[in-house]
């Protein structure tokens, strides 16, 4: 009797957990899911086909470090209830504050055209124009956004972010032998440590934390009204968020791996155009996750400055807010999806060169955003006991310190294409 | 036109006017932190310069 009302007990408290779980988890899920965008997808795709399965062991390391970075934005936006843009700004002053502020709109609005650019080619797969895309997905966003809830706009993007999983099946459809699987976890450098295989480790570091990412996270805490008390389930859902992007970020590279071994591969929709001859369903897949990774990584982008914008202007900024309680926040959120689905369209647009100096100008607000993250999470007045502790501090700034030279040495091999190689 | 950019300047002022003070405490690894970051950023732009000259030099 005594065990079976244990066992109720413990079913009960598992039950709870589970629903509390599912109430407060979304920020985690969607920052991590949408870091695998448009960009992220086609460098996991060109990273497979080149080196095969040989640098999936440095997909999975790149996991925690996502993670150790967006677990801290976690803390400060929960203790704080402040953006970041707004936390910089009160922080560290009115230079730093517009630094950061300006960079993050020029960054995002670049972004934002690499993602468009990412969904028109995956549905031009599909025989569907351009304009036709781009009309379609700003409406689809412009509706999201405006419908007034948080709650409704966070579930509809935790859908996007299970269509995501496509690769998961589109891997499986490959029939990749599991023992080469395994064999790929074992850290080494295929071909041995050249140039471009350091080009390409630089370029999955620079997909795995953006800029954007600490913005829209620390404002989605703040925004779906995250407490102290909420921390351990907004760790709890980051923690998965990280396990979903190394799980497709592997599966794309298997998919590549497997099929387009050996071949230059320089975008995922070339990939997916590639596959469509040698087998239609991955193909299919794969465009199909194409569209969805630019899909996520445009609402979060375009949704990360309208937030920094609103706290530090004081507009209302909140998804719950109806808009005409906000029409600042909403009128600059459909202003930035305008002009750059328009840059997309014009004719001649230097797409290919603003897709190169994305890279570089990221380069110049990551560090900003990551140092005053860590020096935040150390200042005892605003974070109290949820301040750094040495191990998260020593992990932290080791993380940090590892990403910002990457990083800067990825945007330098930009810039000078043969400084590397 | 021009009553929006000056609400707009009117703003901005208001907005270095309230965040005037840092609130966070200068202890020395705030300065060298910050210090560290305005040199990374005088090294990118410099960078960024020299590409663009480059660019240009080799463009005529």
């Amino acid at each position: 009797m005594n065990f079976l009302s244990w066992l109720f007990y413990r079913y009960r408290k598992i039950k709870k957990s589970i629903l509390i779980f599912l109430m407060l988890a979304g920020p985690g899920i969607i920052v991590m899911v949408a870091d695998n965008d448009a960009g992220g997808i086609t460098t996991y795709a060109a990273t497979g086909s080149k080196y095969g399965y040989g640098l999936i062991w440095f997909l999975v390391l790149l996991g925690p470090i996502a993670y150790f970075v967006q677990e801290m934005t976690v803390r400060l936006g929960a203790v704080t209830k402040r953006g970041h843009a707004e936390a910089i700004f009160d922080a560290f002053g009115p230079f730093w504050g517009w630094f950061s502020l300006l960079d993050l709109t020029v960054v995002n609005w670049l972004t934002l055209i690499t993602e468009f650019i990412g969904m028109t080619a995956a549905m031009a797969i599909f025989g569907i124009p351009p304009l036709l895309t781009i009309i379609a997905v700003s409406l689809l966003m412009i509706f999201m956004v405006a419908q007034g809830r948080y709650w409704t706009w966070e579930k509809i993007v935790l859908l996007f972010c299970l269509l995501n999983l496509i690769y998961i099946p589109a891997a499986v459809l490959v029939s990749p032998k599991i023992s080469n699987i395994l064999g790929g976890l074992v850290p080494g450098f295929p071909g041995g440590f050249t140039p471009d295989l350091f080009f390409f480790l630089m370029a999955n570091v620079g997909t795995t934390i953006a800029p954007w990412m600490v913005f829209f996270q620390q404002s989605s805490v703040v925004d779906k009204g995250m407490k102290e008390k909420d921390i351990p389930w907004g760790r709890a859902d980051t923690l998965l968020g990280s396990a979903f992007t190394v799980m497709v970020a592997v599966c794309v590279l298997i998919v590549t791996g497997t099929v387009l071994y050996g071949i230059d591969i320089e975008s995922a929709a070339q990939a997916s155009q590639a596959l469509m001859s040698m087998n239609p369903y991955v193909g299919v897949f794969l465009a199909i996750g194409l569209f969805n990774a630019g899909l996520l990584g445009a609402i979060c982008i375009s949704l990360a400055s309208s937030w920094a914008f609103g706290e530090v202007f004081g507009w209302a900024h909140s998804l719950n807010d109806k808009v005409r309680e906000a029409p600042w926040f909403y009128a600059f959120y459909i202003f930035t999806l305008a002009t750059a689905g328009l840059v997309v369209l014009l004719p001649g647009a230097p797409l290919v060169l603003i897709t190169l100096f994305v890279q570089v100008i990221a380069v110049t607000l990551l560090p900003a955003a990551l140092v005053f993250l860590i020096l935040l999470l150390n200042n005892e007045e605003i974070m109290g006991k949820y301040k750094n502790t040495l191990f998260q501090n020593i992990v932290s700034c080791l993380t940090v310190a590892g990403l910002i030279a990457l990083s800067t040495l990825y945007a330098l091999s930009v810039l000078f294409p043969g400084f590397f190689r | 036109m021009a009553d929006i950019l000056q609400e707009a300047l009117e703003k901005v002022r208001e907005i270095n006017k309230k965040y005037e003070k840092p609130k966070i405490h200068t202890s020395k690894g705030v300065k060298f932190a910050l210090l560290m970051l305005r040199l990374y950023l005088i090294f990118l732009v410099c960078v960024l310069a020299y590409k663009f000259f480059t660019l240009v030099v080799g463009g005529a």
